[in-house]
């Protein structure tokens, strides 16, 4: 089958099956998202993340169930960890969107991290454009916040969603400062548990150094530039509604005021940075089998044989000279 | 450990049993018991032993009710004989129940269907190939009019393995009795209604936890005025231990559902000591003979001690842990069934040395199908021979006082408070359940316990170990599938000779006390199923009160 | 690490609620390096199907203990192949007597691991080579 056509006709198993292929890290990828490249942009791209147990995926079922009482498509990324030790990982995010597994307009996905080199963000990108391409008007790539690559990940978002909730003890600690940095709106999720206000509280405070408000009212109303905060329990159904029109609202305003327009920019030099490193290393690669060289290239720096910059500046005018003898 | 016994114990090891060691080491470097716990050498008298045997052990029928809470226990009544049964249509099960009491069953034990437990009716398309198949299908009265048939009321105590929709089937069964001319007053019985196990162990919930604990609580209060003599639940570690919890988890996790269900009743305006004294438990009896003994008996002192100390129980009935038992079905193997022939006796064992009240002994191909009638005449036999050729009925709590015994529930007790502090330390079972602490510890065991099985470390007669090259067995009880069909057409035919207008109203009775908190359910649920509307019917107007409750938690 | 992964999905179709072994066997295949997608208890054939098809998976693994296997494998099975997707591999495991077998796998299903089923037994199954269908 032609996957390009059929993943703009919005077939699930050619969806599914170019989403492996990027997957896989096989040769025919590029190509393929090259040539969906020109119907991507459609997309809004909600970043879901937070401590496990949060109640992320609960929230993301109920917001899907929202979007498509407007007749919108969603899809759903779910990133989890895979395990360092086997390589292999349990997705079970799904399992809490699946009422949503028979409705043709919605695409869930679960993704393992899988030790990609340069981290799985590239993989995401490229998913992210085949489901923009697809038609699905929004999507949302849930993942565990708490590390760099996970960072990147929500880099890759629009918009950005931190579900706390209460009774984490000191998790705002814990969340580095980068990821509350980067939250556009933040969630208190089963608020409903003993701790939920000073959990508010303590968000606020962090906030304080940033605009923000919390809001709960019917209407999203909070100034231009302030980050909102909501309550939610996405188990009782409650305050999702207003999430759902927070993020309406933070859209419009991001969205006229030009920032989201430099935010995507900002992403795509990004992007094309990732894609340039990867390509300039597999080059090296091909010649110098870098991860065969690197123990040996350790064990004689252990020894002090060798010289760390010297080592490799070596091997680049090495390499260098080889593909100009070409 | 007393100071002469401790010097002797230590000579003994240095001069007697290092050199033997040897010779002749162990057969294997550490014992462990089922759970995975530690077996010592040799158990001896520890502390105090007047003072620490009239507090922790005490007399049979007295405060804690460690050796049993009857004073005579088995010598003044047997444990009932319940086999656990039901398939297919209600028909063939009444034939089932008519030919295990003529073979000397005491009580009556319902299996229902999965449509059944999770409130479809047979024709819903979610019920597509599960009719009849682990127990019998139950739509509307006139199927419990059937499964009762020539079976008095009034005679029998009934266990019905329920919990979701326990509130329906209650009423039926109080329904049935009433066309038999039987008061409620006199109906002696169980229902299962242990959601909270549910959420855990074995996925038959229907309702969130909340409104799951109102209809619960709803049966707690109407019983206790209309049907005293019915135990209105029978809080279960059967299927936790099922799941793969070790045995004092399997106690812990059951007694914390008792005390979330205590505190629900209280909330519920019910003075402890009205509800208290029908509470009832269910327990696995496993492989480890000792272990089991010791699992009951510290069970029964822990729940004595929290309704005493932590409820304010008055009421010596409130205080007294009775509970039925069920041999392990997850300890059954397919290969070599007769096998589990031997298995079940000894956990039959387990249980009655344990003081059980009520007994289900497995037959012996149960991991391949439900039983055939001879197999499950053979497990009744069992149960028969345990009672009256093994003579460990004739005195109560025998092996008390055993060192080994003694320190095996001295040790599941403290395990078991560890356990039940760390739940209320999350803020009791609701929330230690919606955490996934529970389910959690649960499949942690089971992991451990599987690998440990395929690595060959635990022996399995017959899977790891002494394995052939057997015929498969012939000849398996296979639930006819025409059960489908012929429940539909009843079920049509029912519909078709009701009042419509009358159960449409019957619903909007119940539909307004459902939305209403003060309102006890079971009058509403009776005239319903009286007027023949059908579980699913009533379980669908439930479920868009109450919504449904969806699994969260993974692995 | 190899970027290429086998995904399965270990789904429980019916109303069957005991998962033990199916949370047993997706840990385990993740412990051999699978990529496993659990959906949990009460799936429908067709949200297994789609919940396959959207995941891309190489097998579908199913467990069900309460009987109904006569009607519900065979269902996933067809409705994978009237999707076009008859070349995702069906195996199943739960309380299967012997006799059904054979009828499962006329009917499509690849392979059934009953009590006492090793991980040892389903990963020889799943890493031989298979006949392109």
């Amino acid at each position: 089958m032609d996957l390009v056509t059929e993943v703009r006709r919005g077939n699930l198993r050619a969806i599914a099956r170019t989403i492996s292929l990027i997957e896989d890290l096989e040769p025919e990828a590029e190509g393929l998202v090259d040539a969906l490249y020109p119907y991507t942009g459609r997309s809004r791209i909600l970043g879901v993340t937070g401590s496990p147990g949060a109640g992320k995926s609960s929230l993301v079922d109920r917001l899907i169930t929202l979007e498509r009482q407007r007749g919108r498509k969603v899809a759903v990324i779910a990133v989890d960890p895979s395990s360092p030790f086997s390589g292999g990982a349990i997705l079970g995010d799904r399992l809490r969107m699946q009422t949503h597994a028979t409705d043709p307009g919605v695409f869930i996905r679960s993704m393992a991290s899988r030790g990609f080199l340069g981290g799985i963000a590239a993989a995401t990108g490229d998913v992210i454009k085949v489901l923009d391409a697809a038609g699905y008007q929004s999507i949302f790539i849930e993942t565990i916040g708490v590390g760099q690559t996970e960072i990147k990940i929500v880099e890759l978002s629009d918009i950005v969603l931190l579900v706390l909730m209460p009774g984490a003890g000191d998790e705002i600690q814990a969340m580095k400062a980068g990821v509350m940095e980067i939250g556009d709106i933040f969630v208190i999720n089963k608020k409903d548990l003993p701790g939920a206000d000073k959990l508010l509280a303590e968000v606020e405070y962090v906030l304080s150094f940033k605009n923000s408000v919390q809001t709960a009212g019917r209407e999203a109303e909070y100034p231009e530039g302030y980050n909102p905060i909501l309550m939610t329990s996405a188990v009782h159904e409650d305050g999702i509604e207003q999430l759902r029109e927070a993020i309406e609202c933070y859209a419009g305003q991001i969205e006229s005021s030009g920032k989201l327009a430099e935010k995507r920019r900002l992403r795509l030099e990004r992007e094309l940075l990732g894609i340039l490193n990867r390509k300039v290393h597999e080059l090296m690669d091909v010649h110098i089998e870098v991860s065969k060289q690197l123990p040996g290239w350790a064990e004689r720096l252990y020894r002090r044989d060798a010289l760390p910059y010297t080592l490799i500046n070596e091997q680049i005018r090495d390499f260098l000279k080889e593909r100009t003898g070409d | 450990m007393p100071k002469e016994i401790r010097k002797q114990k230590e000579e003994w090891e240095r001069c007697i049993v290092e050199p033997l060691l040897g010779l002749h080491p162990e057969r294997m470097q550490t014992f462990i018991t089922g759970s995975d716990k530690p077996v010592e050498r040799l158990y001896l008298p520890e502390g105090n032993c007047e003072e620490e045997y009239l507090e922790k052990l005490g007399f049979p029928g007295r405060y804690p009710y460690t050796r049993g809470v009857q004073p005579t226990m088995y010598r003044g009544r047997l444990w009932t004989m319940r086999q656990y049964a039901g398939f297919g249509t209600a028909e063939e099960s009444n034939r089932r129940y008519r030919y295990l009491l003529e073979q000397g069953q005491t009580g009556l034990s319902v299996a229902f269907d999965l449509p059944t437990q999770i409130g479809y009716d047979s024709d819903d398309p979610r019920a597509e190939g599960e009719v009849g198949k682990v127990g019998v299908a139950i739509d509307t009265l006139r199927d419990v009019e059937i499964l009762f048939e020539a079976i008095p009321l009034d005679k029998i105590s009934t266990s019905m393995t329920i919990n979701a929709p326990a509130a329906i089937l209650l009423a039926m069964y109080i329904a049935v009795a009433e066309k038999q001319g039987v008061g409620k007053e006199k109906l002696r019985g169980t229902i299962q209604n242990d959601i909270l196990k549910e959420y855990v162990a074995r996925g038959t919930y229907i309702f969130p936890p909340e409104p799951s604990l109102r209809l619960i609580t709803d049966v707690f209060a109407y019983c206790s005025r209309e049907v005293p003599l019915w135990n209105t639940i029978s809080i279960s570690g059967y299927h936790i231990r099922e799941a793969g919890s070790d045995a004092s988890q399997e106690v812990a996790f059951t007694l914390a559902n008792g005390i979330e269900y205590v505190r629900a009743a209280i909330r519920a305006q019910l003075d402890v000591d009205e509800f208290a004294g029908r509470l009832s438990f269910f327990f696995n009896a496993h492989n480890d003979l000792l272990e089991e003994v010791a699992k009951f008996r510290a069970a029964r002192r822990i729940w004595a001690r929290i309704m005493k100390e932590r409820f304010q129980a008055t009421d010596p009935k409130s205080m007294m842990l009775r509970f039925h038992t069920q041999t392990g079905g997850s300890t059954l193997t397919a290969q070599q069934p007769d096998n589990n022939i031997v298995r079940v006796a000894i956990q039959a064992l387990a249980a009655v040395l344990g003081g059980t009240q009520s007994l289900h002994t497995n037959s012996r191909e149960e991991a391949l199908a439900l039983p055939a009638e001879e197999s499950v005449r053979l497990a009744l036999r069992t149960q028969q021979i345990l009672a009256f050729e093994s003579g460990v009925t004739s005195t109560v709590d025998p092996l008390a006082g055993s060192y080994y015994l003694e320190a095996l529930t001295d040790r599941i007790e403290l395990e078991v408070w560890q356990y039940i502090d760390r739940i209320e330390a999350l803020g009791g079972m609701i929330p230690s359940i919606l955490k996934g602490y529970v389910q959690k510890q649960i499949q942690e065991a089971a992991f451990r316990t599987q690998k440990d099985i395929e690595r060959g470390e635990r022996v399995v007669v017959g899977i790891n170990k002494f394995r052939m090259d057997e015929e498969k067995p012939q000849n398996l009880l296979r639930v006819d599938p025409a059960v489908h069909r012929l429940q539909i057409e009843k079920l049509s035919r029912v519909k078709e000779s009701r009042s419509a207008s009358r159960v449409r109203a019957a619903l909007e009775k119940l539909r307004e006390g459902a939305k209403q908190d003060g309102v006890n359910l079971l009058p509403p649920i009776l005239e319903a199923v009286k007027e023949y509307a059908t579980l699913g019917e009533i379980c669908q107007l439930l479920r868009e009160e109450f919504g449904e409750h969806r699994e969260t938690i993974v692995l | 690490m190899a970027a290429k992964k086998t995904r399965i999905l270990i789904a429980k179709p019916g109303l069957d609620g005991h998962d033990r072994g199916a949370k047993f066997i997706a840990r385990a295949l993740r412990d051999e390096g699978y990529e496993v997608i659990y959906t949990g208890i009460r799936q429908t054939p067709e949200a297994i199907v789609q919940t396959a098809i959207q995941e891309d998976v190489d097998f579908v693994g199913l467990s069900l203990l309460s009987g109904a296997h006569n009607e519900l494998f065979p269902r996933v099975v067809d409705l994978l192949a009237a999707s076009g997707a008859g070349d995702i591999v069906v195996f199943g495991g739960g309380i299967i007597p012997e006799q059904d077998i054979p009828f499962l796998k006329n009917k499509g299903v690849a392979a059934i691991f009953g009590p006492g089923t090793t991980t040892r037994q389903i990963i020889e199954f799943l890493e031989s080579p298979r006949e392109s269908s």
